[in-house]
C-alpha cells in the first residue's frame, strides 16, 4: 500500500512525539512506530529533565552549558550546547503547561534536585537543576506528549516497523515499513523524513535498554550510504542492577545515596574529591571498574554496593556538610526517600528481594546511552559528510541523532532535555521544509530491497540461530568494547563481528507466517545490531586516546592536539571507512577534566 | 532447575482454534517469565509470538495471563511460581496471534475520555503553580502505563466490551483531579453513562491486577462520587 504525507516521523518516543506535535501544526504528518508509542524507551527514564530555572537556588543557562561542555569531555559542539541550555527553561515550562505532573516545592513551583555533573560554576558544588516527577520523569514525559498528540489528532501508524529509507538523488523521499498485524509492506511517500528511533544498547550483554533498542534507524541510515557520528562513545551507566542491567537512577545519588566497596569505603572520595558520587557517569563507571579490577568488589565479585539507607545518607550528608536551600542540614527519613524513589525501591524488591531502606543494592556498570548517531545540525537536519553537506529532506532527533550536545559523555537529565528541544526543532524544520518543497519521485520498485532482505531471512539454510549470534555479539562487545578498552581486545571484537556477519547469512527465521512475524523482524534487528557494533568498534579502534566514555588502557590520556574531533563512520564493502570533522568551540577552551 | 511452560498458542494463518502446547526450559529462580518465553522463542520454537520491550515492568508491553492472573511477564520471577507455568493471552480482547491481543478497543476507550490536560487560560511565563498537596491528590493515577491488565481482568468488561473499562477511568481521574485542569465537568459527563463508570460494580479485579499497584477501584469510586455530588475535590 502507498501513503502520502508531507512529514513522516519514524519513532514514537519523546523526540518523535515532540517532533510530531510541532510538525503537525504546519504539515500533514504521520508517526510510524514499531511499538505502541507509550511503550517507547523514553518511558524508562527515571531521574529528571534539567533546566536552569533558578527556582530553588541560583543557577544559569551559562553554567548548565559549561557543565555540559565539560561533561562531554570537550567534544560537544558548543553552539548546539548553548542553544539547548538556553532553550531548556522554556521547554520545561512548555512541558508543565502541557500537564506534566512535576513534583513541587512547598511554594508550588517545579521541584528540582541535584544530579551528577551539574554544578554551581562559582562554588563548584552540585546545583539543583534536575526537574523531576517522582523517579519516573521519562514515563510522565512520554505519557504527557502522547496525550497532547491525541488531543491534536496526530496520525499514528502503530506497530509499523520501518525497514528502509528511500532516497532520490541523495535526498530523502520516503520510507518502507511492514505492518506487524498483517505482514503487509507499505511505502510512505514523504517530502520530509524524520528519524527518532533511539539507541542500540542491545549490542551489549548487560544493558539498561529495552529489547526494542536495536539501532534500526542508525543501521538504515548506514545502509543508505550515510555516516554515523561518534559511535565509539557509548555510555555505561554506573548503577545497573547486578547481572540484569536494569537502571537505578542517578537520582538515588542525588538524594544522598553513596557507592561503597567491599571494605565499606565510599571510594568516590578518592576518584572525585569535590563532588564524589555526583561526578560524571563515565568517571564513576571507570572508578567502579578499577575498584572491581583491584579486587575490592563485594566478596571479590564484579559488583559494588549502592547504599541509600537513611542512616547512610544522613551520615555522609553530615560529613559533606550538605544543606537544604533554606540552609538547614540535609537529613532524610525512610518515608521521604520512599516518596521520592518509589519505582527504584519497587525494582529492588521485585528483582533482588532487597529493601533499599534496610539493605544496600548490588550494582554494576550497564550499557546505557549512545552519544553518537546520525549526524545533524542543531536544527535537526541530517548531514552527509565532514563538510556538513545537508541531506535534503532528512532529519533526526533524540538518542539516534548526534548534534552533538553530549560529545564523549552525556550528563544525566540532558537526554530528556535533548528530546524536547531537538524534537521540537527537527519537527519544525521538517514541516517548514515540506511547505517549501515539492514531492520528489519515489525510486522505481521502492520495496524491492526490503523484500529481498526479508526473503533472505526466510529462505536461508538455517545452519545458524539468531539467538546464538546475538549472545556471541553481546558477550564480545561487553568484554572488549565496554567500560575499558584495549587495541588488541577491540581488534578481537571487530574480527568476531565480521565473522558473525558472515554466519548471519545462514540464519533462517523459524516462523514462516505473515501475521505478527516477530521472528523475522528480530532477526532483521540483529542485522542492525551487528552493523552498529561494527562501526562502533571500528571507530573505537581508530581513536587512540581516552576521552569521556571511551577509555583505553593502552592510550589512557586525552590528546586534544590530534583528537579534538568528531568521527564519521561509513559502511563500505571493504569494511568501515572513517572520516573526521572539527568540534565547534565558542566559549570554552578544553581544560583538564576533574571532579 | 527445569520449568514446564504451558502456553496457549494460536496461529491465525493455520489454526481454527487455540491449543495448549508444552515446553521444558532450564531456569534460574531469579529468571523472569519473559526470560523463559525468550528461551522458547530463541531456541525451541521461533513462531512463539508475544509483545515485550523494556523488560522491567515500565512499558506495559508484556501483560498476559500467568497461572490465571493478569501480570507483566517481566515482573514475575520463576521462584514465585511452581514447576509448571501456564501462560495465556489477556481475556476480553480479540487474540491476534499466540499472546498478542488486539489493543485497538482498549486504546479507543482511552481516547474517548479526553485523556489530556485541558486549560485554555493563557499560561503564565513560568509554571502554573501547584501545591504538593494538590500534586498528591492525583499522584496514584499518574502511574498508569496503559498495560491493559486491569480492563482485561474485569468481569464487567468481559461481559460487555462497550464498557469503557478501569484504565480509561483511571486516566480520566488523573486529569479530573489535577488542579490545573478545566474540563472535569466534560469528562464526568462522558463517564456518567451506562457504559461509563456505572458499569463498575466494585469487583476489585482491576486493583488486584494492576502491576503499578494503583488503587483503581478507589479512583473509580472517587469519579462516581464526583458525578453524584457535582463536586470535584
Amino acid at each position: 500500500m502507498l501513503h502520502e504525507y508531507d512529514v513522516v516521523i519514524v519513532g514514537g518516543g519523546g523526540a518523535g512525539l515532540m517532533a510530531a506535535l510541532h510538525a503537525s501544526r504546519g504539515a500533514r504528518t504521520a508517526v510510524l512506530s514499531k511499538l505502541y508509542p507509550v511503550r517507547s524507551h523514553t518511558g524508562a527514564a527515571q531521574g529528571g529533565v534539567c533546566a536552569a530555572l533558578g527556582s530553588e537556588e541560583d543557577d544559569s543557562p551559562e553554567w548548565h552549558a559549561f557543565d555540559t561542555v565539560k561533561g562531554s569531555d570537550y567534544l560537544g559542539d558548543q553552539d548546539a550546547i548553548e542553544f539547548m541550555c538556553h532553550e531548556a527553561v522554556a521547554a520545561v515550562y512548555e512541558l508543565e503547561h502541557m500537564g506534566l505532573p512535576f513534583n513541587r516545592t512547598p511554594s508550588g513551583k517545579i521541584a528540582q534536585r541535584p544530579f551528577g555533573g551539574h554544578t554551581n560554576n562559582q562554588t563548584g558544588k552540585p546545583v539543583q537543576r534536575a526537574c523531576y516527577a517522582a523517579d519516573r520523569t521519562g514515563h510522565m514525559i512520554l505519557q504527557t506528549l502522547y496525550q497532547q498528540c491525541i488531543r491534536n489528532q496526530v496520525t499514528f501508524f502503530d506497530e509499523f516497523q520501518v525497514l528502509d529509507l528511500l532516497m532520490q538523488n541523495g535526498a530523502a523521499c520516503g520510507v518502507v515499513a511492514v505492518e506487524l498485524a498483517t505482514g503487509e509492506m507499505h511505502t510512505f511517500h514523504a517530502k520530509a523524513v524524520l528519524f527518532a528511533t533511539g539507541g542500540y544498547g542491545r549490542v551489549w550483554e548487560i544493558t539498561s535498554n529495552a529489547y526494542s533498542y536495536t539501532g534500526d534507524g542508525m543501521a538504515v541510515a548506514l545502509r543508505a550510504g550515510l555516516p554515523l557520528e561518534d559511535m565509539e562513545f557509548f555510555q555505561f551507566h554506573p548503577t545497573g542492577i547486578f547481572k540484569m542491567g536494569i537502571l537505578i537512577t542517578e537520582g538515588v545519588r542525588g538524594e544522598g545515596g553513596v557507592l561503597v566497596n567491599d571494605s565499606g569505603e565510599r571510594f568516590m572520595e578518592r576518584y572525585a574529591p569535590r563532588v564524589k558520587d555526583l561526578a560524571s557517569r563515565d568517571v564513576i563507571s571507570r572508578s567502579m571498574y578499577l575498584e572491581m579490577r583491584d579486587g575490592r568488589g563485594i566478596g571479590g565479585k564484579r559488583f559494588l554496593y549502592l547504599d541509600v539507607r537513611p542512616e547512610t545518607v544522613n551520615r555522609y550528608a553530615a560529613l559533606d556538610g550538605r544543606t537544604r536551600p533554606d540552609g538547614t542540614a540535609y537529613r532524610v527519613t525512610a518515608a521521604e526517600l520512599l516518596a521520592k524513589l518509589p519505582d527504584i525501591i519497587d525494582f529492588c524488591r521485585t528483582y533482588l528481594g532487597v529493601d533499599p531502606m534496610t539493605q544496600p543494592m548490588p550494582v554494576q556498570p550497564t550499557a546505557h546511552y549512545a552519544m553518537g548517531g546520525i549526524p545533524t545540525t542543531k536544527l535537526g537536519q541530517v548531514i552527509a559528510d565532514a563538510r556538513n553537506t545537508l541531506v535534503p529532506g532528512f532529519f533526526a532527533a533524540g538518542e539516534c541523532a548526534c548534534v552533538s550536545v553530549h560529545g564523549a559523555n552525556r550528563l544525566g537529565t540532558n537526554s530528556l532535555l535533548d528530546l524536547i528541544v531537538f524534537g521540537k526543532m527537527a519537527g519544525q524544520q521538517a514541516a517548514e521544509f515540506a511547505r517549501r518543497e515539492s514531492y520528489l519521485p519515489l525510486p522505481r520498485d521502492p520495496q524491492t530491497a526490503t523484500l529481498e532482505r526479508l526473503a533472505a531471512l526466510r529462505q536461508a539454510d538455517g545452519r545458524e540461530r539468531a539467538a546464538d549470534l546475538r549472545r556471541a555479539m553481546q558477550e564480545i562487545m561487553f568484554e572488549h568494547v565496554g567500560v575499558f578498552r584495549t587495541g588488541n581486545g577491540m581488534q578481537q571484537a571487530l574480527a568476531t563481528i565480521a565473522d558473525l556477519k558472515q554466519r548471519y547469512r545462514h540464519v533462517r527465521a523459524g516462523d514462516s507466517g505473515r501475521v505478527f512475524n516477530t521472528d523475522v523482524l528480530e532477526a532483521w534487528e540483529l542485522g542492525c545490531l551487528l552493523d552498529c557494533a561494527e562501526v562502533t568498534t571500528a571507530a573505537a579502534i581508530n581513536r587512540t586516546e581516552s576521552r569521556g566514555a571511551h577509555a583505553r588502557d593502552d592510550f589512557p590520556r586525552r590528546e586534544d592536539a590530534t583528537w579534538l574531533r568528531h568521527s564519521l563512520a561509513r559502511s563500505a564493502p571493504g569494511g568501515v571507512e572513517l572520516d573526521y570533522k572539527p568540534v565547534v568551540i565558542t566559549k570554552y577552551q578544553p581544560k583538564e577534566r576533574t571532579y | 532447575m527445569q520449568v514446564t511452560l504451558r502456553i496457549r498458542r494460536f496461529d491465525p494463518e493455520k489454526d481454527k482454534r487455540p491449543h495448549m502446547e508444552s515446553y521444558v526450559v532450564e531456569a534460574e529462580p531469579t529468571d523472569q517469565v519473559l526470560d523463559l518465553l525468550n528461551q522458547v522463542k530463541g531456541f525451541q520454537d521461533g513462531t512463539l509470538t508475544y509483545r515485550r520491550s523494556c523488560g522491567h515492568g515500565i512499558c506495559g508491553s508484556d501483560a498476559m495471563r500467568i497461572n490465571g492472573r493478569n501480570r507483566l511477564a517481566c515482573k514475575v520471577l520463576v521462584k514465585d511460581l511452581g514447576g509448571t507455568v501456564t501462560v495465556e493471552p489477556l481475556m476480553g480482547l480479540p487474540v491476534v496471534k499466540d499472546l498478542v491481543v488486539d489493543l485497538k478497543p482498549f486504546f479507543d476507550h482511552y481516547k474517548s475520555v479526553m485523556p489530556y490536560l485541558v486549560n485554555d487560560e493563557p499560561p503564565p511565563a513560568r509554571e502554573r503553580l501547584q501545591s504538593p498537596a494538590q500534586r498528591l491528590r492525583y499522584d496514584d493515577t499518574t502511574k498508569c502505563i496503559l498495560c491493559a491488565a486491569c480492563t482485561t481482568a474485569c468481569p464487567s468488561f468481559w461481559a460487555n466490551g462497550e464498557y469503557v473499562g478501569p484504565a480509561a477511568i483511571v486516566q480520566a481521574h488523573r486529569f479530573t483531579f489535577d488542579s490545573r485542569d478545566r474540563a472535569g465537568a466534560q469528562r464526568l459527563q462522558v463517564l456518567n453513562d451506562r457504559m461509563g463508570v456505572w458499569r463498575c460494580h466494585d469487583i476489585f479485579n482491576c486493583t488486584e491486577a494492576c502491576p503499578r499497584e494503583i488503587e483503581i477501584t478507589k479512583a473509580i469510586g472517587e469519579v462516581k462520587l464526583a458525578i453524584a455530588t457535582g463536586r470535584i475535590e
